[in-house]
């Protein structure tokens, strides 16, 4: 079956994403994360941030809420059974920190089909409520046995 | 700030995933996929076991440039591609070699292994130096 590669240029409603101090501390934490600009608001403070710094793979958690929907679009109608995550792009700019919202943006950049396999590729756009961009990001899933 | 020259290597980051840390890895990205924590339907779809996120494998990459290079704002880009699988409870190594620095960014080649083999290759990384 071929991919169906209707949605490419599709995008997705905007999800606007709180920072709290214990997820950035609970995320910094589970990744392992030893620097007390992370965890330590006093340390983080005297580093010259706001509050702690989210690592930048916190990225992730930030991107999933506008992410989900994509992916499970069932316009694309990806097979899960066989999708293993390829691929994976951040670009970042200024930091985030806690008490920040960020504002992300999925579209569909890239569907296509490579010695049998399909290759689905999102990008999401994160941005602080100064409209700066804090994250760019790429995300390749790919498909066994299109 | 710690020097980075083209050819040099960043030191290398060790560590070994506990049992759980999928399971806490999975409630702080919110990705439950049960393959990284459910032993039994990891079997079923033909899994050795649990698996560990590719993602949090991409942060241990992340933090051994962000270590190397003196801040998590230093790491301006990060680009991977995943290949075979992570297991809990295994010695995981990144290593990496700056491959140019050019103006205020060095670029580092960085991968991840795991039992020998490499389960994050072709990684890129750009980190600020100036």
């Amino acid at each position: 079956m071929p991919v169906r590669t209707e949605a490419v240029g599709k995008t997705y409603p905007p999800a606007v994403y709180a920072v709290g101090r214990e997820k950035v501390k609970e995320f910094a934490a589970a990744v392992g994360e030893t620097n007390p600009v992370h965890l330590d608001p006093e340390a983080a403070r005297a580093a010259g941030y706001a509050d702690v710094v989210a690592p930048p793979m916190f990225a992730v958690v930030y991107s999933a809420p506008v992410m989900a929907p994509a992916i499970f679009d069932p316009e694309i109608a990806i097979n899960f059974a066989t999708m293993v995550h390829g691929g994976q792009q951040f670009v970042w700019g200024p930091p985030v920190v806690a008490g920040d919202e960020i504002t992300t943006t999925a579209s569909v950049k890239e569907i296509y089909e490579k010695d049998g396999k399909g290759f689905y590729v999102f990008e999401t756009v994160s941005a602080n409520q100064r409209s700066e961009t804090v994250c760019t990001a790429t995300w390749t899933n790919i498909v066994r046995g299109v | 700030m710690p020097q980075l020259k083209a050819g040099e290597t960043i030191p290398e980051l060790r560590v070994t995933p506990d049992r759980y840390v999928t399971h806490r890895y999975a409630g702080a990205s919110g990705d439950f996929n049960p393959i990284h924590i459910d032993e039994d339907f990891a079997k079923q779809v033909g899994l050795p076991g649990r698996i560990l996120h590719g993602l949090w494998t991409m942060a241990q990459v992340a933090r051994a440039q962000t270590d190397a290079a003196g801040g998590p704002e230093r790491l301006r880009r990060l680009s991977v591609q995943f290949r075979g699988m992570g297991f809990p409870e295994q010695e995981l190594t990144v290593t990496g070699t700056v491959r140019e620095v050019a103006g205020e960014v060095a670029v580092v080649d960085t991968v991840a292994e795991q039992n020998g083999q490499q389960i994050i290759r072709n990684a890129e990384a750009e980190l600020a130096v100036g």
